[in-house]
C-alpha cells in the first residue's frame, strides 16, 4: 500500500524517540542501550526539580509564553479586522503584501536585525535614543528587555501572516447580515462589535486553544540565537536548557526528563484550554 | 451604496486608515533600512547618517561578502539541500495524503490520529538524537531531510485539497476501467492537483531554506553547513566581542563588518524574497485550505 513509506517515516522519527523518552526513568548509557540501562524512577525528575535552575527555567518559559499569548493572539486579530474595514481593495492588498513579508525571513536573519538595530554604538534604536538626549542602552545584554524583545519582534514578523486566517474568516460573513444592519441604522462601530466579532469568534478560539498547546513549547531557535551569557536570568527557558545539558554535556536521561516534563505539561494545558472553552459553549478541536 | 455615511462613520474610517498605515510603516521601515545600509558608505552608516535612504551609496559591503568562501560553500549546501529535501518531502506528503483522502481506505482515521497525535506531543529532542545517532545518520544529509520530510499540518492541507477539489467519482470511475491505486494518482489525481503540489513546493522549499537547528545539532563537519548556520556564525557568534573587545579588530574591520551585516542578510534572503511576489497568492491559498480542517 501507498501508505508504508509514510508508517515507516513516523515510527522512525516520531514514535521510536517516544519510545525512546523512557531513558528519562533510566541511567542511559550507549553501550547498554535503552533497555538495558539501569531503571532509577524519578531519580532525575526529583534532580531537576531540586535544583537551583527549575523555579527559574519554568518561570521564564511561561512568562515568555504567556506574554507572547496575550500579545500576539489579539493582534492578528485587530489587524484582519482593520483590514476589513478598508474601503480600497487596493490598499488593502498592498497592506497585506507588505505585512506578510517578515514572516519568509530566517530566524537567524531576524536575529542578526534585532542585534543590529539594538546595537549600542551603531543600532538604530539607540541612534534614536541618542539624538533625543537619552544615554544609549545595550538592550541585547539587559536580562529586564528579553522577553519584551523576544514577543514584539515575533509579533513584528508574524502579525500579517497570523492575520490571514481572520481574513478568511471575515470574507466568509455572509453580507446580508451588514445589509440588514444598515438597514436598521446601525453604525460602522456598532456593526463591527454586533456583527463582525460574533461571527469570527469560533475561528478565534480554535486559534486560542492551539496556541495555548504551544505556550511551554516557545520558539526555541530563536531564543537560542538570542540568548548571551548576560541576558541568561530571563532567557533560559525549559528547552534551550535541554539542549546545552544534553547535547553538550551529554547528560541524556537527565534532559530527556526535564524535556518530557515540558511535553506533558504542554498536552495537559491544550486539554484543559480544550475542556474550558467546552464548558463555555464555544468551539472543541477534539 | 444607498444610504450615505454618517460623520461618526466617516471619522472611523480615517482613524482606521490611519492607523493601519501606522502599522505598515513600522512593518516596512526596518526592512527598507536594511536595503539602505547595505548600499551606503560604511562609514557614514557607522555615524548613523542613514535613516531611510542610501547615503553616498557604493557596492563595498556586497563585495566583502562575495569575497567569503564560506558563503559561497553555504549557498552551495542549501541549495543542495532544498532541492533534496524539497523531491522527498513532496513525494511522500503527495502520495500518504492521496490513501487518506479515499473514503474506502479501511483504518485512515486511525492513522491520522496517530500522526496527529505527534503534533502535540513528541519524545523531546534528546530522544530523537539518539535514534538519528543510532542510524548513523549523524554528519550525513538524512538527518536534516528526512525527519521532517513529512510535516502534519501539510498532510492535512493535502488531503483537504484532495477531498474537497478533486470528485470521487472520477477516481471511481478510472477504478472500473482497471486502473491500479498507483495509477489513479498518477494519472487521474496529480494532474488535478497542480495548484497544492505548488503550495507545498513552497512551504517546504522555505522551511528548508530558513532551516538553521537541525544542521547545528546533526552536522559536525562545517563543511556540510548551511547557508543560515554560516550566518550565524558570521552573524552572531562574534556579536558580544565585537563590542567589548574593539582592540581585536581594527576600526576599518569592524567598519566594513557592520556594513556587512546588512548585505549579508540582504543576499541570504534574495531567493525566498524574490519569489515571494510570485508565489503569493500559494501561500495563501494553503492557509485558507488548512482553515477549512479547523
Amino acid at each position: 500500500m501507498l501508505l508504508i513509506p509514510s508508517i515507516v517515516l513516523y515510527i522512525t522519527f516520531n514514535y521510536a524517540p517516544m519510545y525512546g523518552v523512557q531513558i528519562a526513568f533510566r541511567n542511559y548509557s550507549s553501550k547498554l542501550g535503552i533497555v538495558g540501562s539501569k531503571w532509577v524512577g524519578l531519580k532525575h525528575f526529583e534532580r531537576f526539580f531540586r535544583s537551583y535552575y527549575a523555579s527559574r527555567l519554568i518561570f521564564n518559559t511561561l512568562g515568555i509564553g504567556v506574554y507572547s499569548l496575550l500579545a500576539g493572539f489579539p493582534i492578528p486579530i485587530i489587524l484582519a479586522i482593520m483590514m476589513n474595514e478598508l474601503r480600497s481593495l487596493r490598499y488593502k492588498k498592498f497592506i497585506q503584501t507588505v505585512t506578510y513579508i517578515p514572516h519568509f525571513l530566517s530566524t537567524v536573519v531576524l536575529v542578526s536585525l534585532i542585534n543590529a538595530f539594538m546595537n549600542p554604538k551603531t543600532g538604530l534604536l539607540n541612534m534614536f535614543l541618542i539624538r533625543l538626549g537619552q544615554p544609549s542602552i545595550y538592550f541585547m545584554v539587559e536580562p529586564q528587555y528579553f522577553k519584551s524583545i523576544y514577543v514584539w519582534s515575533g509579533i513584528w514578523q508574524n502579525m500579517g501572516w497570523d492575520s490571514i486566517i481572520y481574513v478568511a474568516a471575515l470574507a466568509g460573513i455572509d453580507p446580508t447580515f451588514y445589509e440588514a444592519g444598515r438597514v436598521d441604522g446601525a453604525s460602522r462601530w456598532q456593526m463591527l462589535t454586533h456583527i463582525t466579532i460574533p461571527c469570527i469568534l469560533p475561528t478565534a478560539t480554535i486559534m486560542l486553544i492551539l496556541r495555548c498547546g504551544h505556550v511551554m513549547g516557545v520558539g526555541f531557535e530563536k531564543i537560542f540565537l538570542m540568548q548571551n551569557d548576560l541576558n541568561m536570568a530571563t532567557s533560559d527557558v525549559i528547552s534551550t536548557y535541554v539542549y546545552r545539558s544534553g547535547l553538550l554535556n551529554a547528560e541524556y536521561s537527565f534532559s530527556a526528563a526535564v524535556g518530557l516534563f515540558n511535553s506533558v505539561v504542554n498536552c495537559v494545558l491544550l486539554v484543559v484550554v480544550n475542556w474550558i472553552t467546552g464548558r463555555l459553549g464555544g468551539t472543541q478541536i477534539f | 451604496m444607498a444610504i450615505r455615511e454618517t460623520r461618526s462613520d466617516r471619522v472611523f474610517s480615517v482613524v482606521n486608515i490611519i492607523l493601519l498605515t501606522i502599522l505598515m510603516l513600522i512593518v516596512l521601515y526596518p526592512l527598507v533600512f536594511v536595503i539602505s545600509a547595505s548600499f551606503s558608505n560604511t562609514a557614514s552608516l557607522a555615524a548613523g547618517e542613514v535613516t531611510l535612504l542610501p547615503v553616498r551609496p557604493n557596492l563595498n559591503s556586497y563585495k566583502a561578502v562575495f569575497r567569503d568562501n564560506k558563503i559561497w560553500m553555504g549557498y552551495r549546501n542549501t541549495t543542495f539541500y532544498t532541492i533534496l529535501y524539497l523531491a522527498i518531502s513532496l513525494t511522500a506528503t503527495l502520495v500518504t495524503a492521496y490513501p487518506l483522502s479515499r473514503r474506502d481506505c479501511k483504518g485512515r482515521n486511525v492513522i491520522m490520529v496517530l500522526y496527529t497525535f505527534t503534533m502535540f506531543f513528541s519524545g523531546g529532542i534528546i530522544p530523537t538524537y539518539l535514534v538519528i545517532k543510532n542510524l548513523h545518520m549523524i554528519n550525513t544529509v538524512w538527518a536534516l531531510v528526512l525527519p521532517g520530510c513529512l510535516s502534519v499540518t501539510n498532510l492535512i492541507i493535502t488531503r483537504t485539497y484532495y477531498v474537497n477539489s478533486i470528485p470521487y467519482e472520477l477516481q471511481e470511475s478510472a477504478m472500473i476501467d482497471g486502473s491500479s491505486n498507483l495509477g489513479t494518482l498518477l494519472r487521474i489525481v496529480l494532474p488535478l492537483s497542480k495548484p497544492i503540489i505548488a503550495v507545498m513546493a513552497v512551504y517546504y522549499g522555505v522551511a528548508m531554506w530558513n532551516s538553521y537547528f537541525s544542521a547545528l545539532m546533526y552536522l559536525t563537519d562545517s563543511a556540510k553547513w548551511p547557508l543560515q548556520l554560516v550566518l550565524r556564525d558570521i552573524l552572531l557568534s562574534n556579536m558580544i566581542t565585537e563590542v567589548t573587545d574593539s582592540t581585536l579588530y581594527t576600526p576599518e574591520q569592524i567598519l566594513l563588518y557592520e556594513g556587512m551585516k546588512y548585505a549579508l542578510v540582504v543576499v541570504a534572503s534574495l531567493p525566498v524574497m524574490c519569489l515571494y511576489p510570485f508565489v503569493q497568492r500559494f501561500f495563501v491559498k494553503g492557509v485558507m485550505i488548512g482553515a477549512i480542517k479547523g
